[in-house]
């Protein structure tokens, strides 16, 4: 039996008196599954995948993570469930000032509370070798002590990476995890991140302006397009000619 | 291009009804506080003949207590240093209870808000005579004037320099599970702290220059030399701790300028 590790139903946001972000979203997502969220600017993909997270509360409906249901929730098993999931964002989101070991180190925080992981000279060992062996996956071990803000973007990017999959998640979103890079980066990131999460058995919901990316990296495409699911199909079900109809 | 063809925007705009009121209101303000705070042209012209009076009986300044001058410049500092220093440690966790979508909720935020602004509120000078008060005449009580108006001035744009850093690394943060003290410890703090920097400078800058008056009502420092200064119409002494005081807050205003350009470059 499959097991389902996101469950939303008749999600519904808007801001303020602007018209709805989205209307009455259902979709479920299996453990292992790699989504695709598509669609125009302003179709809500961003404040999906937030909702999913529960960073930002729905106006209606309901999301089941990992199980559990969302809104039922305290502060403390939200953070509980929280440490089984990551966030990658399009700006890399990384503290600017801090080493990337330290920044890599932070990924153990919602499992590891307290000064010892607010930076790398005070971790413990175990959690800064993990750290370690998360930069070398990502292939910048050697840059561990550099300050986050002196990489470049696709370093950084490299880095989020790593605090994302540190703790090992078992579900990973990813709002454009290659925004920000040039084509060259954003493809080597991309590939480097959906090697390392199929490696992982990841659940991972992304996001992508870049159809190639959807349907390549995406075992199922979920469209978004007037506050509705327009596409809900495996991604080698969907044609060109419909993504880009999201787009129209 | 013929420009006769197109018509070209207006220098200025004529004001609102709203906004033409506005004006009015404000120029009746301040012609109403100089009213109030005694405008005179005819003293403001017959006073340069005094002033010139007050520093040619000033000039030059006095070189007979300048040892004792110059220790009582030091205590000055001292106090400055060490309450500016006590105030800046005790800002952040204000800061941090003050900071909105930080550490607690939209209430503890107001309430220690308010706190803040009454300390703001209240001028050094006064916070001063109170601790002569509590503590008797002496350093002591300035060290502890300066300490609290440092936290009022650091601790409300130690929030402000907080609530203003980037949400995205505290996201990503809040989206592993950390609690929110983590995230202030890990990503807010860090984030601010080229801001914190530059506000303990500022702070330090209006600790020394606070410090230097906190005399003249007995809670130590050069300020009670310039007093008696002026009671005793020794008006060349009052002018060596005048250019003293001008000396070294000018002196800690370029240094404070130096080190913010250094550690946080330009900009603020």
């Amino acid at each position: 039996m499959q097991v389902i590790d996101l469950q939303a139903n008749g999600l519904c946001k808007r801001f303020g008196k602007a018209a709805p972000v989205f209307l009455g979203l259902d979709f479920s997502i299996r453990q292992g599954d790699c989504v695709a969220l598509v669609g125009a600017n302003g179709t809500g993909k961003s404040t999906l995948l937030r909702c999913c997270l529960g960073l930002i509360a729905p106006d209606a409906g309901r999301i089941s993570l990992l199980g559990m249901t969302m809104a039922d929730l305290g502060p403390a098993a939200r953070r509980d469930l929280r440490a089984r999931t990551g966030l990658v964002g399009q700006k890399h989101n990384l503290v600017p000032r801090l080493s990337v070991l330290s920044n890599v180190i932070h990924g153990f925080l919602g499992r590891h509370s307290g000064p010892r992981y607010w930076v790398h000279s005070l971790a413990p060992a175990w959690a800064r070798a993990a750290a370690m062996t998360a930069l070398e996956k990502v292939g910048l071990a050697d840059l561990a002590l550099r300050r986050a803000d002196q990489l470049s973007g696709g370093q950084s990017q490299r880095v989020a990476i790593a605090r994302a999959l540190v703790c090992n998640p078992r579900f990973l979103v990813a709002d454009e995890p290659c925004a920000s890079l040039d084509p060259q980066a954003g493809e080597e990131v991309m590939a480097l991140f959906m090697t390392l999460v199929k490696r992982e058995g990841v659940t991972v919901l992304f996001t992508s302006h870049n159809v190639q990316h959807a349907l390549s990296y995406g075992d199922r495409i979920l469209g978004l397009q007037g506050g509705r699911i327009a596409i809900d199909a495996p991604s080698a079900d969907v044609t060109p000619l419909e993504m880009a109809k999201l787009y129209g | 291009m013929d420009s006769s063809a197109r018509t070209l925007p207006h220098r200025f705009n004529r004001p609102g009804g709203i906004g033409f009121v506005s004006y009015v209101i404000v120029a009746f303000a301040i012609l109403w506080s100089l009213e109030g705070a005694g405008w005179s042209v005819d003293r403001l012209l017959s006073s340069p003949p005094k002033l010139a009076d007050f520093f040619s009986r000033a000039w030059p300044p006095s070189t007979h207590n300048l040892e004792r001058l110059a220790w009582k410049m030091v205590e000055t500092l001292q106090i400055a240093v060490a309450g500016a220093a006590i105030g800046i440690v005790l800002s952040l966790p204000i800061a941090l209870l003050a900071a909105r979508g930080v550490l607690v909720g939209r209430g503890v935020n107001l309430v220690v808000r308010i706190i803040l602004g009454f300390i703001r509120a209240v001028p050094d000078l006064a916070w001063a005579l109170v601790f002569v008060v509590a503590v008797g005449l002496g350093p002591f009580a300035g060290m502890l004037a300066i300490a609290i108006d440092t936290i009022g001035f650091c601790g409300r744009f130690f929030a402000d320099d907080m609530e203003n850093t980037d949400p995205g690394p505290a996201e990503a943060l809040t989206a592993t599970g950390a609690r929110r003290i983590d995230i202030a410890a890990s990503a807010v703090i860090p984030a601010a702290l080229p801001a914190f920097v530059s506000t303990s400078l500022f702070g330090l800058e209006k600790a020394v220059r606070a410090s230097t008056i906190l005399g003249l009502v007995g809670a130590g420092g050069i300020g009670i030399e310039l007093k008696v200064g002026f009671d005793l119409f020794d008006y060349p002494t009052a002018m060596t701790v005048i250019l003293m005081i001008a000396v070294v807050v000018i002196g800690v205003e370029q240094i404070g300028a130096v080190l913010r350009q250094k550690i946080i470059g330009p900009g603020r």
